[in-house]
């Protein structure tokens, strides 16, 4: 059984310099690897390129034993959430998820986009036009959006931004669910406490590298916190 | 629990998937519609003013006719195409289809599309309006010039729709997107108001012929070209 | 490491404009003048040479640099684009410019829409909108794609726009041209017109390699203060 994604050596250079610096992980069934860093530390292009947005200069992204860099289809496992909606205002929350649904090929994309609005609680603004609603409200449409293909490679950039906490709750009830269920996932967060909460793999990124990846069970909470804060602030 | 993540049934192929994205972008026109609305009246004016900027008793409206149509269909034709992608940008829309398992190729054959109907539709409603307004004797030569009018269509909207990805990504994008399409669409306003002049001159088709093959020829090159060139506006 | 060569060391250079030089005290002084144009006909040596390195060295080396540069994604590629576009523009504005002064004394008429000189003024349109979107755009590597995008579109229409306009022109009274006659010159002005050809050759060579050389200058920088700024 392969691991849902295996990244390898992965860099990538903008203008010469290295945003991401050899990367390398593996994320099984039911892992969640939370991932820290202060601004800058190359976090959301690791995220691009694990979601196929981006493509490494280097190394390589396996998602369930398929390569990304084999084409399209490849993709069809993989749901980002970024802290941009990624939803077109005009349209209503309903039919941005049902355009996910439709690009992905599932056979009833109005069905699945009720189901996954549902999910996040968020289904009576279901044919609201997304412009009209609260920045939280939007977030977890997104958030929908991002599940409705039930991916097994779910990638979150700092979901929690912008929740109130009746979002938050569903979130993470939302994440749990899916990582009890074999998906992988992938969350980048300032909140230590929230990563923690979730994850079964930590990770501290600076200037592209991993500077710390240990396993959850392994991690001493306070020390972990203080030696974030020492990295955030070298960095400033 | 592994089919519930078995790929949902096969992501849709190129031509589907560009269905899909053409209609997602006529849905978000259809909504607000401002921008149909402002290239027609700017259609209409601009058809109406060139009217007046002649001296008719020199220039006979039918003789003018051809050249006003054409040049203002290009113009109108760079109003639609400045929006075609505004939406995608402002909340990262695009990486909804990017991270899709859809071909790079469908999303510039989708907007491409939605472009075609937008034009299109000025065309319905701008071509009546010149035959009105400027007397012409208009016949069985009508679906000649409809043909006339779709070829020019798709070479317009095959290149503009590839200079709006790139113009939309700079400092300048009203400024540039006309800098760079216009001399692209210098041989196919010659060539359809060549053509069309011949055809509503009453003269033989024989004579239009060559304006139409290089027409033909050019949709041909640009559309070929122009969707091979779009993935490099991308940034992977 | 930046190392500091300055384009105006370049003995190429230097070269190139003394070939010119030569090339001109050839023309005036020791050329016949043609029989039917007089001595306006001369400018064609700076006219007719200008005209075909612009369109097919600057031209053709902008839209093979291009498309390689796509293929490889080697930024030196893009550098050498870049650089052969604003000399390319250069040889086009002297084209553009000598062109209907030669038209002046000969035809009576500052412009026509011959099919070359329309050609050329496009290919002219071209290149400042293909260094204008080089200005647009600030991040190195979307600049170097969009360009290149750019180059190899343009590629296919300037014979487009030289078929359109001919058919246009054949289709169209216009007044009657008289062609610098080609066949049937003095083997002196075929001399001068070689020499002509090889000293602005010489020219645009050095000229692109100064360009590049400050190409090659600016982005170093550029990677230098991302590094260390």
């Amino acid at each position: 059984m392969p691991p849902v994604v295996h990244a390898e050596n992965l860099v990538r250079a903008f203008s010469g310099r290295r945003v991401v610096d050899c990367v390398s992980f593996t994320l099984n069934e039911g892992d969640c690897l939370a991932l820290f860093g202060p601004n800058g530390a190359g976090k959301t292009t690791l995220l691009r390129m694990l979601a196929g947005l981006l493509a490494p200069g280097q190394g390589a992204v396996h998602v369930d034993g398929v390569p990304l860099a084999a084409g399209p289809a490849a993709r069809a496992r993989v749901g980002l959430v970024s802290h941009a909606s990624m939803l077109y205002g005009a349209l209503t929350a309903r039919e941005n998820v049902a355009l996910a649904a439709r690009l992905h090929g599932l056979p009833h994309p109005d069905d699945a986009a009720m189901r996954a609005l549902a999910t996040m609680r968020v289904d009576d603004r279901a044919d609201v036009a997304t412009r009209t609603l609260s920045r939280g409200l939007q977030q977890r449409v997104s958030i929908a959006r991002a599940i409705v293909h039930t991916p097994r490679l779910l990638l979150c950039d700092e979901p929690y931004t912008g929740l109130d906490d009746a979002g938050s709750v569903a979130l993470t009830a939302t994440l749990a669910e899916r990582r009890d269920a074999g998906a992988a996932l992938l969350l980048v967060t300032h909140n230590l406490a929230e990563g923690l909460a979730l994850a079964t793999q930590a990770a501290i990124m600076r200037r592209g590298r991993f500077v710390r990846h240990e396993a959850r069970a392994l991690l001493d909470v306070g020390s972990y916190q203080s030696q974030y804060r020492e990295l955030a602030a070298v960095d400033g | 629990m592994a089919e519930r993540f078995a790929p949902p049934s096969s992501p849709p192929g190129t031509l589907a998937a560009a269905w899909i994205v053409a209609r997602k972008d006529l849905a978000i026109e259809f909504r607000t519609r401002t921008a149909f609305l402002a290239a027609l009246v700017f259609a209409l004016l601009g058809v109406t003013i060139f009217f007046f900027a002649w001296d008719s008793t020199a220039v006979a409206a039918a003789d003018l006719a051809p050249g006003v149509l054409w040049v203002i269909f290009t113009f109108a034709g760079l109003l639609g195409l400045q929006r075609s992608f505004g939406s995608e940008l402002g909340d990262r829309a695009v990486d909804g289809l990017l991270g899709a398992p859809i071909a790079r190729e469908a999303i510039y054959l989708g907007k491409a599309l939605a472009n075609l109907v937008f034009v299109s539709g000025i065309l319905v409603v701008t071509i009546p309006a010149v035959v009105l307004f400027y007397n012409l004797p208009l016949g069985r030569e009508i679906a000649a010039l409809a043909g006339i009018a779709g070829l020019a269509a798709i070479g317009l909207v095959a290149v503009g729709t590839l200079f709006s990805a790139m113009a939309v990504n700079t400092r300048m994008a009203e400024l540039l997107l006309p800098m760079l399409s216009l001399p692209f669409f210098v041989p196919i306003v010659m060539a359809a108001a060549q053509s069309s002049a011949r055809l509503m001159a009453g003269r033989p088709a024989a004579e239009a012929w060559p304006w139409l093959r290089i027409l033909l020829a050019y949709d041909v090159v640009f559309v070929t070209a122009c969707t091979l060139a779009f993935p490099y506006t991308l940034d992977e | 490491m930046i190392r500091s060569v300055s384009p105006a060391r370049d003995p190429l250079l230097g070269v190139a404009v003394l070939a010119i030089a030569a090339v001109y005290v050839r023309a005036l002084a020791f050329t016949p003048i043609e029989a039917r144009q007089g001595a306006a006909q001369k400018i064609m040596y700076v006219h007719a040479t200008s005209a075909f390195i612009a369109l097919y060295v600057a031209f053709v080396l902008l839209a093979v640099c291009s498309l390689l540069y796509l293929w490889l994604k080697d930024e030196k590629l893009d550098r050498v684009a870049e650089s052969a576009a604003e000399v390319g523009l250069v040889f086009t504005t002297v084209v553009l410019v000598t062109g209907p002064l030669w038209g002046k004394t000969i035809w009576g008429a500052w412009w026509t829409w011959d099919a070359r000189l329309t050609a050329t003024l496009f290919l002219w349109f071209l290149i400042v909108a293909y260094l204008l979107l080089r200005g647009a755009v600030e991040e190195r590597g979307r600049r170097a794609r969009y360009s290149a995008v750019l180059g190899i579109l343009a590629a296919p229409l300037v014979p487009f726009i030289h078929l359109s306009v001919y058919l246009f022109r054949t289709l169209h009274p216009m007044p009657i041209l008289l062609k610098p006659s080609a066949p049937s010159m003095p083997s002196e002005m075929v001399v001068t017109f070689v020499a002509s050809f090889l000293a602005f050759a010489l020219l645009f060579i050095a000229l692109l390699r100064a360009r590049y050389r400050i190409a090659t200058l600016r982005d170093a920088l550029a990677d230098h203060e991302e590094a260390h700024g």
